[in-house]
């Protein structure tokens, strides 16, 4: 019984991390991506060399980004529940 | 959704979805989930070489948090994980070289598309026959000596034979219990697994994790973790050449990295339910799945917008 309620809180915490994150991503698509689109795309163009450079640091650094908000939400998420 | 660089129109949820897919993989099994994550960008429209190139970019955004967190849990052999880098960076450029030369002659899509789904089948053919010795084993050995063992695999056999091997230089590997090895096979095994990389796109963990296990001997938690590892430099490395050559619409990678953070989360919870064997047998159906995916956009030309 116990490990049911246990499992239904952590089902019920992972819910509202992702509800967060949706809102997290939707925002960081029309803020960053819908500008950063035609700069890079320039880039893209112009200069391969600037946009392998550019293209490895966006990956590497959202990667890094996205792991630290997800780990956050979870971190705060757990400390109410307890 | 448009995205300039490869020039294709796909609505980004389908793009997050994947990612999301492909991050429980990760998670759950330990591979970057190429198998599945390239033949939706195919049947999504985009153009292979993009295809091969925007896959490599979204690895190291995941393989980078993964590998750091294998590192803490002392999963990561740095001493094999630098040796496989070497020989699997000079594998992925020339994987590039052979798209770069596919794309000259305007047949990229139809070579890569058939060598991926050879790929896909033979992986699922092999995991399955694998699981079925394996789970074989388990019950006569169940009925000779009580419970079989949580993990183990019917094939271990194969990595005592290729350890036996001495072709010198031979080196110890202490952090994965391997005495002694001959550094070409590790070399041999990282450059074919290099070149599935850079030819086919992401990390080739479907081809290194089953070669480190199998062939190298290396433990399964080290082998995932040195895997990881070792894909973060390959893969950036496979980013930053592909990207030179106009084969990375890094726009894409992003908007799918966005789902797989979140779904790498789940597939790493899932591994508490099941174990060993279980968890392979999973496996099989996934690749036949993208097999199955790029011989329906090669057929009818359709793709998913």
């Amino acid at each position: 019984m116990a490990s049911r309620s246990k499992k239904s809180a952590s089902l019920g915490s992972f819910l509202v991390e992702l509800a967060v994150y949706a809102v997290f991503v939707f925002a960081y698509f029309f803020l960053v991506l819908h500008f950063l689109g035609g700069w890079i795309k320039h880039v893209f163009d112009q200069n391969k060399t600037l946009y392998a450079f550019v293209a490895l640091a966006l990956i590497i650094a959202q990667g890094v980004g996205l792991e630290m908000l997800t780990t956050g939400l979870l971190r705060i998420i757990r400390s109410r529940e307890s | 959704m448009d995205f300039l660089i490869s020039g294709t129109h796909i609505n980004p949820v389908y793009l997050i979805v994947i990612g999301f897919i492909v991050g429980i993989c990760g998670g759950f099994f330990g591979v970057g989930g190429s198998f599945l994550a390239g033949p939706a960008l195919f049947a999504f429209g985009v153009p292979m070489n993009f295809v091969v190139g925007t896959d490599l970019a979204h690895i190291v955004g995941k393989s980078i948090v993964a590998a750091k967190k294998h590192r803490v849990l002392g999963n990561v052999d740095i001493k094999l994980g630098l040796i496989m880098a070497a020989a699997t960076v000079f594998g992925v450029e020339t994987g590039a070289q052979i798209i770069q030369q596919l794309k000259r002659h305007n047949n990229v899509d139809l070579v890569v598309a058939i060598a991926f789904v050879i790929v896909l089948i033979g992986i699922s053919s092999f995991i399955a026959w694998e699981c079925w010795q394996t789970l074989k084993m388990g019950k006569k050995e169940s009925t000779a000596k009580g419970k079989p063992r949580r993990d183990h695999s019917a094939i271990a056999y194969i990595a005592k034979n290729f350890q036996r091997f001495h072709l010198p230089p031979m080196i110890s590997l202490p952090s994965s219990g391997i005495k002694q090895i001959s550094l070409w096979t590790i070399l041999i095994v990282s450059y074919i697994g290099g070149v599935f990389s850079g030819f086919l796109g992401g990390g080739a963990g479907y081809i290194r994790m089953p070669a480190m296990v199998y062939i190298l001997g290396v433990p399964t938690h080290i082998a995932v973790g040195t895997d990881l590892f070792e894909v973060m430099i390959s893969a950036s490395y496979g980013t930053f050449t592909h990207a030179l050559k106009g084969n990375v619409d890094i726009l894409i990678a992003l908007v799918m990295h966005t789902g797989a953070a979140i779904g790498a989360q789940i597939g790493a919870t899932l591994t508490q339910y099941f174990h060993g064997v279980r968890i392979r047998l999973a496996f099989v159906p996934l690749p036949l799945l993208g097999a199955g995916l790029i011989i329906y956009s090669l057929i009818t030309g359709h793709h998913f917008k």
